[in-house]
């Protein structure tokens, strides 16, 4: 079990090597650059200045070189000011060293972000945090709707139950969520006025009526898709010998889906809930966008729309890494739910 | 001057009226479907179950809208009637008494054309995308799962590796215009759609060997023609100025192939080692069968089933992918009347004005609603057998 994850773990880093050095050498073409350089100098620059303001911040160095320096393998050299030639800070907001360090991703320094003018770790961690906060509100709402659902239609297979609520989740997984979110805010805020149809106070502090509907919004696409899965592993379980037996035996219905059943019938879904994080992901940035929620998806988009190098690369790191940790938690973790499962 | 209004009754029957060609084109295909369906195999089972019924009806409904777009729909999808900005539902245009149904938008564009129009966007891309990623995903997954080893290993690799891009992060790098300057796009475009050819070229070269009438014939057929829509596509060079493509079109087009081919690729590899173990395919090898007529007509033909289902559910997922790319304004030209695009459009603007976001989600969640009941009811058929 303990080589497993360690080679597991080995192949994430392997992963997330591969997968940074994609993202540093997209966001590092030629057109992405002078993007950058015009949106950080004045209006009206000529392409020499252009030019020279990329070449001063030591965006023309070696590809290779640069990417060692964000990893921190390689020492990151200052710039020389060109009025006195001394060596100066990269970016004064930043508070760059002015000799040349080791301070890379490794060494715990993600860089520094050029549209918001500081350091990216400061940027991302309470983005991090208030995205943490949505996700803890959509996965309270989403797993306990989605599993009873799936049991309540799985438990008897073919009846009334089990087709309504299937085409219910059929529809949840047809509406993504921009399109669930323009539906409820026109329900919801615009028609009955119930809630508020933007997130942006959601910051200073969390309330029933300005969080609801981006968490409703963003649990609805998730919802129909562990149902379905929930409802798939309920049929099946409810077709095993052993409940058989029970039935037999003379226990009710409702003590045979509860004790004998639910059990066996929840391992699958942990693994689908573990998987759903990806997909999740993908709804925070449209949610956050849509809402104007200050969390880690309007910092993505933000930093891709400036063309952010350094923020841009962190939040990619974040997210891959979110998505293969979760990916490993849910092998190990259906191990270890199912005996019959040895991890090789 | 006022604008005139018609009632809401008057509204849905113009509505129900200007679909008239889908209407009946329905009415002929579903009749015809209904009385032959004994002998329709597959399709003809999906009209069973209610579920199947209404998800090739929803289906149908948005083809024939996306095939009989201009006849449908009053207005041109880019033309801007001043007068109608942010009109209401049912606003009828001062000069040529035609209604907009369902109000203008900010740029005083009709609606309901907007709706029909953007259909047509949605129907070439998400099937012509999830047709590549088909042939991209099988092409790989099949040798993949047949051969294992180190073929396995290093594909499996590459397609985990994509997928744990998140998508949007995916396309934030892969949709700039900027990256429309860098031959990127088009290196991707000229490696997926080399595909089919491959494919194809495969396909017949290993059933037909020993017959070279039928094989010049077929191979013939594919290089030609592949290769006339490969020369258009991806060097938009074609010598009948038939075959175009927009860059940022192709540019969208390579990431949404992109994007979902590995998902392809990984259900045709999990099928294919569990149908390597059947007795039919060790009979195949005793036969002397090479591997890859073996690959492509024992193993894939028997892993059709999931596959359809599968391709199903992916064109529903590529809709929504493509509506995503609208909604942050990638790739698609700002006035273009895809869903995506309107509904972001609307989106901004729905403190003062509803009913211009209305019509396309509805649009778009109905079409992956129906092909996501297509694709149930053929899983309940196909489980069937």
């Amino acid at each position: 079990m303990l080589s497993f994850i360690a080679r597991r773990l080995g192949t994430m880093a392997l992963t997330m090597l591969c997968l940074t050095l994609i993202v540093f050498f997209l966001i590092n073409l030629g057109p992405n650059l002078k993007k950058l350089a015009i949106s950080q100098t004045e209006m009206h620059t000529s392409a020499e200045q252009l030019e020279n303001w990329l070449v001063e911040h030591g965006y023309r160095q070696n590809f290779f070189v640069r990417y060692g320096q964000w990893l921190g393998v390689l020492p990151k050299q200052p710039i020389t000011d060109p009025a006195t030639g001394k060596p100066a800070q990269r970016f004064s907001f930043c508070n760059d060293p002015v000799v040349p360090t080791f301070s890379g991703v490794l060494e715990g320094d993600f860089g520094c972000s050029t549209k918001f003018k500081t350091t990216v770790a400061s940027k991302l961690f309470p983005a991090l945090g208030a995205t943490g906060l949505l996700m803890f509100w959509v996965l309270a709402v989403m797993v306990p709707i989605s599993l009873l659902i799936g049991i309540l239609a799985g438990m008897r297979e073919g009846s009334r139950t089990d087709r309504t609520l299937s085409v219910a989740s059929i529809a949840s997984t047809a509406t993504p969520e921009y399109v669930s979110g323009v539906i409820f805010t026109v329900i919801f805020a615009s028609w009955l006025g119930w809630l508020n149809g933007s997130a942006a106070s959601a910051s200073q502090g969390l309330t029933f009526y300005n969080f609801t509907l981006p968490v409703m919004t963003l649990a609805i696409y998730g919802i129909g898709y562990i149902a379905r899965m929930t409802r798939a592993s309920m049929v099946e379980v409810m077709t095993q010998q052993y409940i058989r037996t029970a039935r037999l035996k003379g226990l009710s219905f409702g003590s045979v889906v509860v004790k004998h059943a639910l059990r066996n019938a929840l391992i699958a879904p942990f693994t689908v809930i573990m998987l759903q994080f990806p997909w999740l992901l993908t709804g925070v940035v449209i949610v956050e966008v849509m809402f104007r929620y200050q969390g880690f998806g309007y910092t993505l988009v933000e930093a891709a729309g400036n063309n952010d190098i350094d923020l841009l690369l962190g939040c990619s790191l974040v997210s891959v890494f979110i998505v293969l940790i979760t990916q490993l938690i849910s092998d190990v973790g259906y191990a270890f739910l199912n005996p019959r499962i040895r991890v090789q | 001057m006022q604008t005139e209004y018609i009632n809401a009754f008057d509204i849905v029957v113009g509505v129900l009226w200007r679909f008239w060609p889908v209407w009946i084109g329905l009415i002929l295909v579903m009749g015809v479907s209904f009385a032959y369906k004994k002998r329709l195999g597959l399709y003809g089972q999906l009209f069973d179950s209610g579920v199947g019924i209404a998800g090739v009806f929803i289906c149908l409904f948005w083809l024939f809208t996306a095939i009989f777009a201009s006849t449908i729909s009053p207005f041109d999808p880019l033309a801007q009637v001043s007068i109608m900005k942010d009109a209401l539902p049912g606003a009828v245009e001062p000069t040529s008494k035609l209604i907009y149904y369902f109000g203008g938008d900010k740029l005083a564009r009709d609606v309901f054309s907007r709706m029909v129009y953007g259909s047509q966007i949605v129907l070439i891309i998400a099937p012509a995308a999830t047709g590549f990623a088909l042939m991209v995903g099988i092409t790989l997954g099949l040798p993949a799962g047949y051969y294992g080893g180190r073929i396995d290993t290093l594909l499996s690799f590459l397609a985990n590796l994509v997928l744990a891009f998140p998508v949007i992060l995916l396309f934030y790098l892969l949709v700039t215009p900027g990256i429309m300057d860098t031959p990127i796009p088009y290196a991707m475009a000229g490696l997926f759609f080399l595909f089919p050819i491959i494919f194809f070229s495969v396909l017949f070269w290993t059933r037909f060997k020993n017959r070279p009438d039928r094989l010049y014939i077929l191979l013939g057929i594919t290089l030609v023609l592949g290769g006339w829509i490969y020369v258009g596509l991806v060097f938009d060079r074609d010598p009948l100025h038939i075959v175009h493509i927009d860059p940022n079109q192709l540019n969208i087009f390579v990431a949404v192939v992109f994007a979902s081919s590995p998902g392809v690729f990984r259900i045709v590899r999990g099928l294919t080692m569990d149908i390597k173990t059947r007795d039919y395919v060790a009979a195949a090898q005793t036969r002397g069968e090479s591997p890859w007529y073996i690959m492509l007509w024992e193993i894939l033909p028997n892993a059709r089933g999931p596959l359809i289902v599968d391709a199903c559910l992916r064109i529903g997922y590529t809709t929504i992918l493509l509506g995503t790319l609208g909604y942050f304004g990638l790739g698609l030209a700002p006035e273009s009347p895809d869903w995506g695009t309107a509904i972001k459009d609307a989106s901004r603007l729905l403190r003062s004005f509803i009913h211009p976001a209305l019509p396309p989600t509805i649009a778009l969640m109905s079409f992956v609603l129906g092909l996501n009941l297509l694709a149930d009811s053929l899983r309940e058929q196909s489980m069937k057998d």
